[in-house]
């Protein structure tokens, strides 16, 4: 140690550096601003606009009328969201139907099964699944789920139907459901099958008695997300459900209890919240009518339902998170 | 050979499972595990060359040895577990109750079920105590009274008295020397023939340990126990025998713990235990 008597070089940087790893930082923060403020502007407007709506329209009547018809150009103008929300409904339980169970059951295939020749296959597969626009799954229900369902199964079904719709809306959303299902699943440590294998458990009492349930967290987000996904889905649902807005006929079983079959919304050509949105917007519209507003409180209805299943989604996954 | 050792042999190839026949009387020296020539590569690398050897039934078996000699590829070849890694190949004969694990009629999960393991980390699953000590008797099918059984085989890891009023937890919320006892609970409910321990008490602080060590102790007077150590303490401390493995996989002597620790035959074993490599 010859230089120990001179001291080391601590000397603040020039006020040029300082000044650029400010700038630095600034813009980055800026780059978040942006997309915290286009967040609370969307909301701001969507509040704004939908009071509006409900100074014109009861809110008592929004939510629980049945009838649909905004007419733009004037005439009787109803506003009433019940047969749209059923419309939504049937899309999203109907999807539900086909995308948690197929999406569960590929991830539980890729996770636990396939050979890792397979899944670098299939993963990739998925993903193109996932990134194919949303109209082209519209044009294919319609071109050819329809066609072939009404000349199998049901061939009293209507052009436009929401049956077709759903499936393909089921089909859009498996990737979602497979692939942050198979996320959570491989996170299991393998610790827990070895314990499994250990005591004599056959690879599918390892799959769904000790995978499945320690991932139980990222399952349910992973069906929370597609069932918001499918809330919102507007494409397929234009292309292959057509927009009437129709009220199902209600019926009442011997007891009197009401119910709608589910064939007379299936069968038929239904609309969604999304999809009255669009038929409004497509219109030649000018601001601060009626129907204008209205979408506004239509989307702020999709808004609160979603943000709802966001929230439901974190709380589960908080819940029900292991950590090992 | 006697038919009360054919038995075991049979009951492989179905998936039955049998409470309360075994008829354990004090401990005897018959063997409850024998491997002959065996040879296990992983890929072109050989992991165990041509290793035969005879474990006794309800006595502590170690086998100590340097890292990568081969011990654990061993304890694993008994009840099949190296199946699951796809370049694996074993050679040779793993007999198990005078039967040949290996034979193409043996069912790996019916033979899981008479031997159950115990890993080198606590690998409770995040389920309730209860149902961790249940989990084999469900899959197995057990119908007898499960609640009483789980009582038992928590007594049997001793951790009953700790546990007793909290069956309803998380298994993962205990400690990790109480969640290793809650495996051995789960890995002897089933009532198993033998009991494999890789590094049992090997991410346990010493407290811990040593009661796991006790509990090994009680366990041998039940079931034939072969545990892999790295802590040469430990082996001398509760094993009848002790087979040392030395790199490449050869079995270099393997006799009574005392004879071992205190007067091997082969220079490498002795400069292995004394601290002179390893």
């Amino acid at each position: 140690m010859t230089d120990s008597t001179e001291s080391p070089d601590l000397q603040r940087r020039s006020g040029l550096t300082r000044l650029k790893e400010g700038t630095y930082g600034g813009f980055f923060a800026a780059c978040a601003v942006i997309t915290l403020l286009t967040t609370v502007a969307i909301i701001a407007t969507l509040l704004s606009d939908a009071l509006m709506f409900f100074a014109e329209v009861p809110i008592r009547e929004f939510l629980f009328s049945t009838s649909w018809s905004p007419n733009p150009r004037g005439g009787g103008q109803s506003f009433g969201i019940v047969a749209l929300v059923i419309g939504t409904l049937t899309v999203t339980i109907t999807a539900a139907f086909v995308a948690l169970p197929v999406g569960t059951l590929t991830a539980i295939y890729l996770s636990e099964y396939a050979t890792s020749s397979a899944r670098s296959i299939l993963k990739p597969l998925l993903e193109i699944l996932a990134g194919i626009p949303t109209v082209v799954y519209g044009y294919f229900a319609l071109v050819y789920i329809t066609p072939a369902l009404k000349a199998t199964l049901f061939p009293e079904m209507s052009t436009f139907n929401a049956l077709s719709a759903s499936l393909m809306v089921g089909i859009m959303t498996i990737p979602m459901v497979s692939s942050i299902s198979e996320d959570a699943m491989s996170a299991v440590p393998d610790d827990l099958r070895q314990a499994g294998y250990g005591l004599g458990a056959t690879k599918f009492e390892v799959s769904t008695g000790i995978v499945v349930p320690a991932s139980i967290s990222g399952i349910a987000s992973s069906y929370i997300l597609a069932v918001s996904r499918a809330i919102g889905e507007t494409m397929i649902v234009v292309v292959a459900m057509g927009a009437q807005a129709r009220m199902p006929a209600v019926r009442e079983t011997l007891l009197g209890i009401p119910y709608i079959n589910p064939t007379d919304v299936l069968l038929d050509s239904g609309m969604t919240i999304t999809v009255a949105m669009v038929q409004i917007a497509g219109g030649d519209l000018t601001g601060g009518t009626i129907p204008y507003d209205a979408m506004f409180a239509l989307g702020l209805t999709l808004f609160v339902v979603t943000l709802v299943m966001n929230v439901l989604s974190d709380l589960i996954a908080e819940r029900y998170r292991e950590e090992y | 050979m006697s038919n009360t050792e054919t038995k075991p042999s049979d009951s492989l190839i179905t998936t039955d499972v049998e409470t309360g026949s075994n008829d354990r009387t004090a401990p005897s020296d018959r063997t409850a595990v024998a491997a002959r020539d065996l040879n296990v590569f992983y890929g072109d690398e050989q992991a165990i060359d041509d290793v035969s050897m005879e474990i006794p039934e309800k006595r502590v078996t170690a086998l100590i040895g340097p890292s990568g000699c081969g011990k654990s590829t061993f304890l694993r070849c008994i009840n099949r577990m190296n199946d699951m890694i796809e370049v694996c190949r074993v050679e040779g004969d793993i007999e198990f109750g005078g039967k040949n694990v290996y034979d193409d009629d043996v069912d790996p999960v019916a033979l899981r079920r008479k031997i159950g393991m115990v890993f080198q980390k606590p690998n409770p699953f995040p389920k309730s105590i209860r149902d961790n000590v249940a989990y084999g008797l469900k899959i197995q099918g057990f119908d007898g009274d499960v609640d009483e059984r789980v009582e038992e085989s928590l007594k049997g890891a001793a951790l009953w008295d700790e546990v007793k009023d909290q069956l309803g937890s998380s298994g993962l919320d205990l400690s990790g020397g109480q969640q290793q006892r809650l495996c051995i609970a789960r890995a002897i409910a089933p009532d198993p023939e033998v009991i494999l321990m890789d590094e049992p008490t090997s991410a346990l602080d010493p407290v811990a340990a040593s009661k796991i060590e006790d509990l090994i102790d009680d366990l041998a007077e039940e079931y034939t126990v072969i545990i892999v150590t790295h802590n040469m303490q430990q082996a001398a401390r509760i094993s009848d025998r002790t087979a040392v493995f030395l790199t490449g996989g050869r079995l270099v002597e393997y006799d009574d713990t005392t004879k071992i620790f205190e007067d091997p035959e082969e220079q490498r074993v002795e400069d292995y235990i004394t601290g002179k490599f390893g």
